[in-house]
Parts: C-alpha cells; sequence; structure tokens
C-alpha cells in the first residue's frame, strides 16, 4: 500500500493539471489556446495550473514568433511523462485494492 | 497527504480517469462530425444514382460519348450529388461542434482533412488521367476505392466507423473492379446504402447524446 502512495503524485491532485498532462501525453505539443478550448477554463486559471506543473518540470514552455505574433506551446518533459504514468498505474492499482 | 489519498473515494478516481480518458480523446480525435449528415449524402446519392439509370437507360445508342447529352447529365448529377454532400456534411458539423462547444477549425480537424484529402486528390487526378486516356471502365470503381482510402486515412482523427466505412468501400471498389459492367450498383451501394448505413449508426451512437 505505502508503495502505491509513493506513485500517487500531490501534484496532479487537481482535475485540471491532470487534464493538462493528458493532453500533453497524446499531442506532440498544445498552444496555450488549443488547451484552453479543449479544458473549458479562464486563461487565469489555465495559466495557474501550468505554472504549478512547470514548477516540477513536468511540462516545457516554448515562446516563439508565429508571422511576428507571440506564440505560447507546451510540451510534456521525459519527467513530466514518467511521473504521470506512474501516478496512472497507482490509480489503477488503488481501484483494483478497494 | 496519505491521508488524504485514503479518504479519497472510488468515485473520485473513477472520476478522474474518466477524465483523463475524455481528454485524451478529445485532443487527438474530431469527434463533432455528424451522423446525420453521412445518411443525408447516402440519399442524395441513391437519387443521382436513380437518375443515372434513368438517364442510360434512355439512352438510345449503344456508346455514351463525352460529347453527348446523356454523359453531361450523367457529369452534372455527379457534380449536384458531390456539393451537396459536402455542404450537407459542412453546416451539420459546423452545428454539432457548436453545439458541443468544439472548434470546427482546429489542428485536430485540420489534421482531418489534410489525411482526408491526400488520396482523394489523388484520385481525382488519377481519374481525370483516366478519362483523358480514354479508360472509362474503371472511373466507378475508382471512386469506391480511393474515397474508401480517404476514409481509412482519415479515421486515426476521428470516429473508428469512419475506418469500417472506407474498408467498406475499398472492398467493394475492389469487387466493381472484378465485376466490369456493374459499376452503377456498386456505386450506388458504396455511396448510397453504406453512407446511410455508417451514419445511422454514428447518428444513434454519437449525434442524439447532444
Amino acid at each position: 500500500m505505502k508503495n502505491i502512495l509513493k506513485n500517487i503524485n500531490k501534484v496532479f491532485d487537481h482535475r485540471i493539471r491532470l487534464a493538462i498532462m493528458s493532453a500533453l501525453m497524446v499531442n506532440d505539443f498544445l498552444e496555450f489556446k488549443r488547451l484552453k478550448e479543449l479544458l473549458g477554463v479562464t486563461d487565469g486559471n489555465l495559466a495557474s495550473h501550468i505554472k504549478a506543473l512547470e514548477k516540477e518540470n513536468f511540462i516545457i514552455t516554448e515562446k516563439q514568433f508565429v508571422n511576428k505574433k507571440p506564440n505560447t506551446r507546451y510540451k510534456i518533459s521525459s519527467a513530466g511523462r514518467k511521473a504521470f504514468k506512474n501516478h496512472l498505474h497507482a490509480l489503477e492499482q488503488l481501484l483494483n485494492q478497494e | 497527504m496519505l491521508f488524504k489519498v485514503l479518504s479519497m473515494n472510488k468515485k473520485e478516481h473513477l472520476e478522474n480517469l474518466a477524465t483523463i480518458k475524455e481528454i485524451m480523446g478529445r485532443s487527438t480525435q474530431f469527434l463533432s462530425l455528424s451522423g446525420l449528415s453521412g445518411i443525408l449524402a447516402g440519399i442524395y446519392a441513391l437519387l443521382g444514382s436513380f437518375l443515372v439509370y434513368r438517364l442510360i437507360e434512355n439512352h438510345n445508342s449503344e456508346y455514351i460519348t463525352l460529347e453527348s447529352y446523356t454523359f453531361k447529365m450523367i457529369l452534372l448529377t455527379a457534380s449536384v450529388v458531390l456539393l451537396l454532400s459536402v455542404f450537407t456534411a459542412l453546416l451539420l458539423t459546423f452545428r454539432k461542434a457548436k453545439k458541443s462547444n468544439e472548434s470546427i477549425w482546429n489542428p485536430v480537424s485540420k489534421r482531418l482533412l489534410f489525411n482526408f484529402l491526400i488520396p482523394l486528390v489523388t484520385g481525382g487526378i488519377f481519374i481525370f488521367l483516366l478519362i483523358s486516356n480514354r479508360i472509362y471502365g474503371l472511373i466507378g470503381p475508382v471512386t469506391l476505392i480511393f474515397y474508401g482510402l480517404s476514409c481509412v486515412n482519415a479515421s486515426k482523427y476521428t470516429h473508428k466507423d469512419i475506418l469500417f466505412l472506407g474498408l467498406s468501400q475499398i472492398t467493394l471498389g475492389l469487387l466493381s473492379t472484378a465485376f466490369p459492367g456493374n459499376s452503377l450498383y456498386f456505386w450506388a451501394f458504396g455511396f448510397g446504402v453504406l453512407h446511410i448505413f455508417y451514419g445511422s449508426i454514428m447518428y444513434f451512437k454519437y449525434d442524439r447524446q447532444h
């Protein structure tokens, strides 16, 4: 039981963060606007959760210029991928135990 | 932390897993494709096929030349069926996307369209070349095969039903090649009956939820 809980990640203990990670797991990258549309959240809300995930180095921010307009896109890091996989695995095990 | 996880109940975990699954699906697949537009496209195709059948029946010489009234009418019928189908698909898909708050022009729908168009445009050019080389017998089967390939190629970015629609069209196109002279029947079955069949499946599976 302790082993399972070790992999339950506190950072993912929020629906929006789970959703951000899920979307980035299956897409090479996503722009802020697209993430916002997928999750149906406000700018501020999304930005704060992105910040939290960034702080853990789970996602990578890429700022660039597309047609002279600033454009921000997000990628999942390998650490983020690993942590998310472990988290999912732990969730699964918890469910199987109950 | 330990306590908090333990206190989270099974329902909450299941809800989280459902969210994860839903977001993964929605961020990689364009799900607003309208089943109803498939049904309507099938009906247009059946009506068009019937019209073409009558045109051929009333044609008084043995061969249909490119300059004949019959050929021009067949071409007109096919174009009207195609335009109506595309227009209906766009309109209903746009409506459905609006209802489910999905934008119609997003990275996934772009990918869907691009992958759909590769075999379709190839097929279009191929048919054009067939006509300019005076090979008319294969036009029917080739439209079915290339349309089927388009569906298979696009199906990665939308509901899996499109994969089965595509595979059925390809099979039908090959059968139509093996039994020449019956292309109109195969064509009516592929673009008419199959569209109505898969359109209905999609309509009952996805459209009615919204």
